[in-house]
C-alpha cells in the first residue's frame, strides 16, 4: 500500500463539489481512476480542476469544503492498490 | 502565428494601457505589472509600448507555426519549450513548430510573455489591451482559450541581434513581501475614525480570492467611518460619499478595502481613503491570492521620487541590452 497526494496547483479557496447544490465529488473510501476529477480551486472566479493522479482509493480529505488552499498543500490523499 | 493550446487560469494581451478615455468611463487596461511587461518588450527589441501575454496563475501553452523570439518576466513561472526548461529574463529563440508550455507560477502572480514583432490584434481605440469586462481589445475582448490564434506583428528586432540579451536578477528585484506598499493617504481618510486611520496602515491586510484586474480585495480588521448625517447626494452607507473619480490604486471601503486597479469602474460613490502610489501597484499586481500587504503612507514627493527611480532602473536595464 503507498499513498499519493492530490496537490492544490495554486493558492484559492478549495471546493469539493461541482454546485453547492451538487453532492462532493468524491468522498473517503470512494475509487478513483487517474485523471478523475476530485475537487476545484477557485482563484478570480476561475475554476481549477483537481484530477487523480492515480487509481486508487480516497484515503483522506484534509480540506473542508470553500476552505482556503496555498499551492502545494495536500488537499487529498490517495491510497494505491 | 501562436496557436493556443490551452489557455491557463486567465491569459489576456496587454500593452501598456488605453489612455485618455477615463472621463468616459473607460479604465486604462494594460499590464497589471508595468515594469515587468516592459523589460520583457525590451528584451526582445519591442517598442515599450507593443503587445504582450499576461498570464496569471497558470500560463498557457502555445505552439508557435514560425520562428520568433521571446521573453519571459515577472512572476516565476516554470515553462519549457519541447520539454527544455525556458530561462526567465533572456531572449530565447522559439523555432516554428515548436510548444512553449508554462505551469503554475511559484511565486508572484502574473508573468509577462513578450514576442519579437509584438502581438498584432487590432487596436481599439490606441490600445491592443484586453478589458475583459466590456470585451474590447486584445483577441476578442476576453481571455486566452484553446483553438485561439494570435498574430505577431512584422517588424520585430533581428533576432541575431536580441538573442544574447538577459538581465540578472538583482536589476529587477522587485520589494520584498515585507516592505510596505506605499500609499498617499486621502481625500477621504477624514471620513474614519481616528483609530481606523491609524489601522488602515497598521495592519497586516490578507489578499483574498477574488483579488483580480479589476480591483484586489482585501481582508483585515473592520474600519469605521465617522458617524455623520450623509449629505445629499450621497448614499445613505456611512462609506458613501458624493460620486467622485477614483483614481487607479485607490483604496475604497465599502466593507472591506478594495484597492482599484487598471480595469476599475473610473468612479462612484465610495469614500477612497488612500491611493497605491504607481511604482508599488506593480508589486501588488504580483501578490499573491492569501499574501499579506501592508500599507506605509508616504507624501506626494515620496511617491514622484520613487517614480523616478523605477524609472532610472527600467533606463538602465533598456539600455543595457540590444534593441
Amino acid at each position: 500500500m503507498a499513498t499519493e497526494s492530490v496537490t492544490a496547483p495554486m493558492p484559492g479557496v478549495f471546493y469539493r463539489r461541482p454546485d453547492p447544490e451538487e453532492p462532493p465529488f468524491v468522498e473517503v473510501g470512494d475509487e478513483v481512476t487517474e485523471g478523475e476529477k476530485v475537487g476545484l480551486v477557485g482563484v478570480m472566479k476561475n475554476f481549477h480542476d483537481i484530477n487523480a493522479p492515480t487509481d486508487g482509493t480516497i484515503a483522506a480529505i484534509n480540506f473542508e469544503n470553500e476552505e482556503a488552499v496555498e499551492a502545494g498543500d495536500e488537499v487529498i490523499e490517495i491510497e494505491t492498490a | 502565428m501562436m496557436r493556443i493550446l490551452e489557455g491557463g487560469t486567465s491569459t489576456t494581451v496587454q500593452d501598456l494601457g488605453r489612455f485618455g478615455q477615463y472621463h468616459i468611463g473607460m479604465p486604462p487596461s494594460g499590464a497589471m505589472d508595468q515594469f515587468s511587461h516592459r523589460v520583457a518588450n525590451a528584451l526582445v527589441g519591442n517598442d515599450e509600448d507593443a503587445a504582450a501575454l499576461e498570464m496569471t496563475y497558470q500560463g498557457s501553452t502555445i505552439e508557435f507555426t514560425e520562428d520568433a523570439v521571446i521573453a519571459l518576466t515577472g512572476a516565476e513561472m516554470p515553462v519549457e519549450l519541447d520539454g527544455e526548461p525556458v530561462p526567465m529574463y533572456s531572449a530565447v529563440r522559439v523555432e516554428a513548430g515548436q510548444t512553449l508550455d508554462a505551469e503554475f507560477a511559484t511565486e508572484g502572480a502574473r508573468t509577462y510573455l513578450a514576442v519579437a514583432g509584438g502581438i498584432d490584434v487590432p487596436e481599439v481605440m490606441g490600445s491592443r489591451s484586453t478589458y475583459t469586462l466590456v470585451g474590447i481589445g486584445g483577441l476578442e475582448g476576453r481571455t486566452l482559450q484553446e483553438g485561439d490564434e494570435l498574430p505577431v506583428g512584422d517588424g520585430g528586432a533581428d533576432a541575431e541581434a536580441v538573442l544574447g540579451n538577459s538581465v540578472a536578477e538583482e536589476r529587477v528585484a522587485g520589494v520584498a513581501p515585507e516592505e510596505g506598499v506605499r500609499v498617499i493617504v486621502g481625500l477621504f481618510d477624514y471620513r474614519l475614525t481616528d483609530e481606523s486611520r491609524a489601522e488602515l496602515t497598521d495592519a497586516e491586510w490578507t489578499v483574498t480570492p477574488e483579488a483580480d484586474r479589476v480591483g484586489y480585495r482585501l481582508e483585515g480588521p473592520e474600519l469605521d467611518f465617522v458617524e455623520r448625517e450623509q449629505p445629499f447626494g450621497a448614499g445613505t452607507d456611512p462609506s458613501n460619499v458624493v460620486d467622485v473619480g477614483y483614481p487607479i490604486g485607490s483604496i475604497q471601503l465599502p466593507q472591506q478595502p478594495i484597492v482599484v486597479m487598471r480595469d476599475a469602474v473610473t468612479g462612484g460613490g465610495y469614500a477612497t481613503v488612500g491611493t497605491v502610489i504607481s511604482t508599488d501597484r506593480d508589486v501588488l499586481a504580483q501578490r499573491r491570492t492569501h499574501e499579506t500587504v501592508s500599507f506605509e503612507a508616504v507624501t506626494l514627493e515620496e511617491a514622484v521620487e520613487a517614480r523616478t527611480a523605477r524609472n532610472e532602473r527600467l533606463e538602465a536595464i533598456v539600455e543595457s541590452l540590444d534593441p
